[in-house]
C-alpha cells in the first residue's frame, strides 16, 4: 500500500513537445504532479506506444496511458520484452516510451543491443529504488548498478531529483531520442517517489 | 511417425506468393532459411537479440494494423522469449502469426538438444497462454498454415513446424542493423530523419 503525497495535486503545467524548456508556473511550496505533465510532453512528441512492468512509483503516469484510447500499452512479463517491442514499433513508424524500476533495467542489458547496434530512437522512465529511505535491502545493487549499466550498454543518462528537474529532462529526453534517434534513460530519484509503506 | 519436413522447402512454402507480408526472423538458422527462400525489404532480420522476435512482432503488427506480420524463428530463440508469448496472448493482436521452425536443437552452438528437443512443446505452452496454436508435420498443414498468414484472426496464432535437425547451407543476410532500419521502413514509406 503506497502513502502519496498529499499535496501532489499540481500546478498547472503547460503542454510539452518542442525543445524549449516548459515554465511549470509552480509557485514556492506547491508540488507538480510530474506525471501529468511528462504525459503532456509524450503526447506533445506523438508517442503512441507504452510498455511497462508495473511500479509503485509510475501508477499514475502508466494509468494516464492506459486510459488514452489512442495509445497501446503493453503489460509486459519482464523489462527486456518492453525493448523488443519499442524497435518493432519503430520499425512500424511508431514511437514508444517504455517506464519501469530500476530492479528492471537490470533484465534489460543484452536486449538493449538491439536498439543500440540499430540505432533505433529509445526513451525509458526508470523510478529508482535502493538509494533513498529504502527499507528493502535486495533493492539496494541495482539501484548501485543501474547508471553504470545503462552508460555500459551505450545509453546516455539523464537524471532527476526533483518535478521540475524532471519535466525539463523528459522534454530534453524526448527530443534526443525523437529528433536525434538516441537512447536515452531518464533516472527518475527514489527521493521524488513516495515511501512505500509495507 | 511422420518424416520431418525439411526446413528450407517448409519455410519457402511459408513465404510462397508473399505479397505484402512483413517477414521479422530469429536469428540464426531461421534467417538464413527465409534469406534462402528470397530476400525481401520486408524482411527484418536479427542478428542478436535472442528471445524478441516474436515481440518485435508484436511491435511492427501495433504500429502497423493493417499489415500481416508473420515472426519466424527457432525453437531456441522462442524458448528464450517464452514470457513474451504472454505478452503477446494480452496485447491480442489481430494481425501477428508466430511460426517456430522446431528442429529440438540449438542450430548456431553445435546442435546441443533444446527443451523441446527434451520434449517440451511450445504449442501448448502457447495455448496454455490463450494464443490459437498448433503443431505443423505435413505438408497439408504447411498449406493451412500459410494461409493463416494472410489474413488476420481474432487474436495472434502460433505454429510450431518441426523439422530435421540438420545444416542447411549457410544463406546470410545483411548484417548491417541500421541498413536493415532503413530498408524495412522505406519499404513502408517511413523516412529516416
Amino acid at each position: 500500500m503506497i502513502r502519496t503525497d498529499p499535496s501532489a495535486q499540481g500546478a498547472e503545467t503547460p503542454s510539452g513537445g518542442g525543445g524549449a524548456a516548459p515554465n511549470t508556473g509552480q509557485k514556492p511550496g506547491q508540488s507538480v504532479s510530474w506525471p501529468a505533465a511528462v504525459y503532456r510532453i509524450l503526447k506533445g512528441y506523438d508517442v503512441r506506444h507504452m510498455a511497462f512492468v508495473p511500479d509503485a512509483g509510475h501508477s499514475e503516469l502508466i494509468e494516464l496511458f492506459r486510459a488514452d484510447p489512442d495509445i497501446v500499452s503493453n503489460v509486459l512479463t519482464t523489462e527486456e520484452e518492453g525493448i523488443a517491442i519499442a524497435a518493432g514499433a519503430h520499425l512500424g513508424g511508431a514511437r514508444s516510451v517504455l517506464l519501469m524500476q530500476s530492479s528492471g533495467v537490470g533484465n534489460c542489458i543484452n536486449m538493449l543491443s538491439l536498439p543500440v547496434i540499430s540505432r533505433f530512437p529509445l526513451l525509458m522512465l526508470v523510478t529508482m529504488r535502493g538509494e533513498w529511505a529504502e527499507f528493502n535491502p535486495w533493492q539496494v545493487p541495482m539501484g548501485l548498478a543501474t547508471e553504470p549499466a545503462l552508460k555500459a550498454i551505450g545509453l546516455r543518462c539523464l537524471r532527476a531529483e526533483t518535478a521540475d528537474e524532471l519535466i525539463d529532462s523528459v522534454a530534453a529526453a524526448a527530443a534526443l531520442a525523437y529528433d536525434a534517434d538516441q537512447q536515452i534513460a531518464v533516472l527518475i530519484s527514489q527521493r521524488m517517489i513516495a515511501k512505500k509503506i509495507w | 511417425m511422420a518424416p520431418l519436413l525439411d526446413r528450407r522447402k517448409a519455410v519457402a512454402a511459408l513465404l510462397k506468393d508473399r505479397d505484402g507480408l512483413l517477414v521479422v526472423c530469429g536469428l540464426g538458422s531461421p534467417s538464413y532459411d527465409v534469406h534462402a527462400a528470397g530476400d525481401h525489404d520486408g524482411n527484418y532480420y536479427l542478428w542478436g537479440a535472442m528471445g524478441a522476435a516474436a515481440l518485435v512482432g508484436l511491435g511492427i503488427a501495433q504500429a502497423q494494423p493493417d499489415r500481416m506480420v508473420v515472426a519466424i524463428t527457432g525453437d531456441g530463440e522462442q524458448l528464450m522469449g517464452l514470457g513474451g508469448l504472454a505478452t503477446i496472448a494480452v496485447a491480442r493482436p489481430k494481425n501477428l502469426v508466430i511460426i517456430v521452425i522446431d528442429n529440438g536443437h540449438f542450430g548456431e552452438t553445435g546442435m546441443q538438444k533444446s527443451h523441446t528437443g527434451h520434449g517440451l512443446d511450445i504449442a501448448k505452452i502457447a495455448q496454455a497462454c490463450g494464443i490459437e496454436a498448433r503443431l505443423i508435420e505435413t505438408e497439408s498443414a504447411l498449406a493451412e498454415a500459410r494461409a493463416a498468414l494472410h489474413g488476420k484472426a481474432d487474436g495472434p496464432r502460433l505454429f510450431v513446424v518441426r523439422v530435421k535437425a540438420e545444416n542447411a547451407p549457410r544463406s546470410l543476410p545483411i548484417r548491417d542493423a541500421v541498413h536493415l532500419k532503413n530498408r524495412f521502413r522505406a519499404n513502408l514509406g517511413l523516412r529516416p530523419l
